[in-house]
């Protein structure tokens, strides 16, 4: 690895790349568009007040800071590695999303843009989306896979509760990332009136900066909370990686901590032989969805289908910072199967009395399978970036039990 | 004298049609496109994840895929139809990472090689052309780009720069197959572009009929019709050559008599 940055933390460069990856792959019409919003959110970072509004809203609306919880039983079970878990789920809507739509649904607000829209899969953004839609006073589009509308019911009637209008998109493979090129259909030809809510940190710049941006409170407050816990900084971070928000808001604030082990966890699926959901494990680079970054595709390029029992993780692509991270060696990436996460979510729920999302089981699962490897002196934090109530039909659908 | 100089020297607007690799008998709609009287060819690039394409040239996608269109097969099909037709300027359209994945310089070989004129990337920009725009340079092939009715003053310059065989205007802010802009907006557009740059200027997105087509024509160096032939082969299956010959030969005729009749 030569040729290594003084700090970790100063990408993307002025075009949106980190590294080779990233980029502004859009069409013409969306170009003027997205160049405003960079011209916003520049505006934005430099205003007090902006922050003082975000600050504000997680604070009383969402709840933060979220709870750093020493999980002693699980420690104790597994023998090594002290595990704290970032305690996401307990954010208002059950997952980190909220945290990002509050910063994009402000930057709406002062780009006079009176519409919203969002792409969703399991319908976590999308319910986070409509949340802070319904708080604003703003009208609401959620686009969702039509095969995710018929296997996500509850969040479906959610977002229709708050007051949003979901769209079944029903071309291609009816899932995530049908609904995010139906979103992108849509934005164009609504650019003048309409701000696109685009759920993880992935998209044509600025999207993967200002979403990184936002989520890094998660591990801001992570690092201030350890300190106190520990005295020290972590050995070790695991977290989930579908797109990268929640990952990326817990690893930024660390990446120029030399001392600290990052760790983020694909969904491996059936395995990495069968169907799954590991772009950086088994993808390469490619360009979709407005950046370059590490995809799941044939020798053509044409975009495969990816699986997760995990639907927050079932998607062929993740966040170009991600694609550089890996490159350059300073976050290394784990795959985790469906099985595998199956049972740490059960796991978790009966030794912590914490019901984890399918996503977040992922990352307990790589803490499993680490944490007996490390001594009792080491400390880890995993990202619980969402709860389970959400799963918990998927869970006895893959357990064979009738609910 | 390049196919797209030669075509839009004639003192006559021209008729770009698109159609999609693979999606029905191409090669005999090809010959049909040429023999209603296309002047320009545009083969779409079949890709799972058309995201400027409303829903008629997303199915053309997807039936084309459905059917085990490869890279290779698109470029077999170019190829083909160049020897069958030595003139006619032949346009590959589609998204970057098909066009990137073996490397730009792979694509751009590969473009020259079967006698493609030029490459529309829909989402290649200005801003990341390095992606793709240097090596069609090199390799001869034209990289056409795309001006929106977003696209403002200050960018055209660089919308411009490394751009060659035609503008290809998008007359309304969307996607492929919806509606169609007004006739005043069109214009204007058309007056500002062809006062920013020597490049022919073709207009579409949303073009249906011939006597919307005739209007355009009017201002236009060319007009660009699509889903309107992707509905025809939807429609007709591997027997859509002759409607395909037919609904050319209206449109063409509108087009090309357009600036006769305005004078
Ligand atoms: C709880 C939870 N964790 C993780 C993810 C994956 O997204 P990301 O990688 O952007 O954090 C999701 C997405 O829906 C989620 O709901």
């Amino acid at each position: 690895m030569t040729d290594l940055p003084n700090s970790f933390r100063t990408g993307p460069d002025e075009r949106g790349h980190f590294g080779q990856f990233g980029g502004r792959y859009v069409a013409e019409t969306l170009m003027p568009l997205i160049l405003d919003l960079e011209r916003h959110y520049r505006a934005a970072q430099a205003d007090p007040a902006f922050k003082a509004e975000f600050d504000y809203l997680l604070k009383h609306y969402v709840g933060r800071p979220s709870p750093l919880w020493f999980a002693e039983r699980l420690t104790d079970h597994l023998g090594g590695a002290k595990i704290y878990l970032k305690r996401e789920d307990l954010n208002h809507t059950g997952a980190h999303k909220i945290n990002n739509c509050i910063g994009q649904i402000l930057l709406a607000k002062r780009m006079g843009k009176t519409k919203i829209i969002a792409e969703t899969g399991a319908g976590q953004h999308g319910v986070a989306t409509a949340t802070v839609a319904a708080l604003f006073g703003l009208p609401c589009t959620i686009f969702m896979g039509a095969v995710d509308v018929a296997r996500q019911q509850p969040n479906v009637f959610r977002m229709k509760l708050l007051g949003a209008e979901v769209v079944a998109v029903e071309s291609g493979a009816k899932t995530l990332k049908d609904a995010m090129n139906e979103a992108l259909r849509h934005w164009v030809a609504n650019v003048h009136d309409t701000f696109y809510i685009i759920g993880t940190v992935a998209g044509p710049h600025p999207y993967p900066e200002l979403v990184r941006d936002f989520q890094s409170v998660i591990g801001d407050e992570a690092k201030a909370q350890i300190l106190e816990a520990e005295g020290r900084l972590p050995d070790m971070l695991i977290a989930p990686v579908g797109g990268g928000s929640n990952a990326i808001g817990l690893f930024h604030p660390f990446l120029d901590d030399e001392s600290v082990e990052i760790v983020g966890v694909e969904a491996a699926g059936e395995g990495l032989d069968g169907k799954h959901a590991a772009s950086l494990a088994g993808g390469r680079p490619g360009i979709l969805h407005g950046n370059k970054t590490y995809l799941l595709q044939d020798e053509d390029g044409q975009i495969t289908e990816a699986h997760s029992i995990s639907a927050g993780l079932d998607y062929p692509g993740i966040g170009p910072e991600h694609s550089w991270l890996h490159e350059i060696g300073r976050v290394r990436y784990e795959p985790v199967t469906d099985a595998e996460a199956l049972a740490s979510f059960q796991k978790l729920t009966k030794l912590e009395g914490i019901i984890p999302a399918l996503e977040s089981a992922h990352a307990i699962a790589a803490a499993e399978r680490i944490a007996p490897t490390l001594g009792k002196d080491k400390v880890m934090i995993v990202n619980c970036s969402g709860r389970g109530d959400k799963d918990i039909f998927t869970v006895a659908d893959a357990l064979g039990v009738e609910l | 004298m390049t196919r797209f100089a030669a075509t839009f020297a004639k003192p006559r607007p021209a008729l770009v049609t698109f159609i999609t690799a693979g999606d029905g008998d191409t090669a005999a709609n090809l010959d049909a496109l040429v023999a209603g009287g296309a002047d320009v060819i545009e083969l779409g690039m079949p890709f799972t994840d058309p995201m400027a394409d409303g829903p008629a040239i997303q199915a053309a996608n997807l039936r084309s895929l459905a059917k085990g269109t490869t890279t290779a097969d698109t470029f077999a099909m170019a190829a083909a139809f160049r020897k069958r037709h030595p003139d006619t300027p032949l346009v590959l359209m589609g998204y970057a990472n098909p066009m990137t994945i073996r490397g730009a310089d792979w694509f751009a070989a590969e473009c020259a090689k079967a006698g493609v004129d030029g490459v529309i990337c829909v989402d290649i920009p200005s801003e990341e052309d390095a992606e793709i725009g240097p090596a069609l340079r090199a390799a001869g092939v034209d990289l056409i780009r795309l001006a929106t009715p977003t696209t403002d003053a200050a960018r055209l310059p660089d919308v411009l720069n490394g751009a060659g065989g035609f503008l290809y205007y998008v007359s309304v802010a969307g996607i492929t197959g919806l509606q169609q802009a007004a006739q005043a907006s069109i214009e204007d557009a058309v007056a500002r572009l062809k006062a920013a740059t020597d490049l022919p200027v073709a207009v579409g997105f949303g073009v249906r009929t011939p006597e919307q087509a005739a209007q355009i024509a009017k201002v236009a160096d060319g007009v660009v019709v699509g889903s309107a032939f992707i509905d025809i082969i939807a429609e007709h299956g591997d027997a859509a050559a002759p409607h395909v010959e037919a609904f050319t030969r209206t449109l063409a005729d509108a087009i090309h008599g357009a600036k006769e009749i305005a004078a």
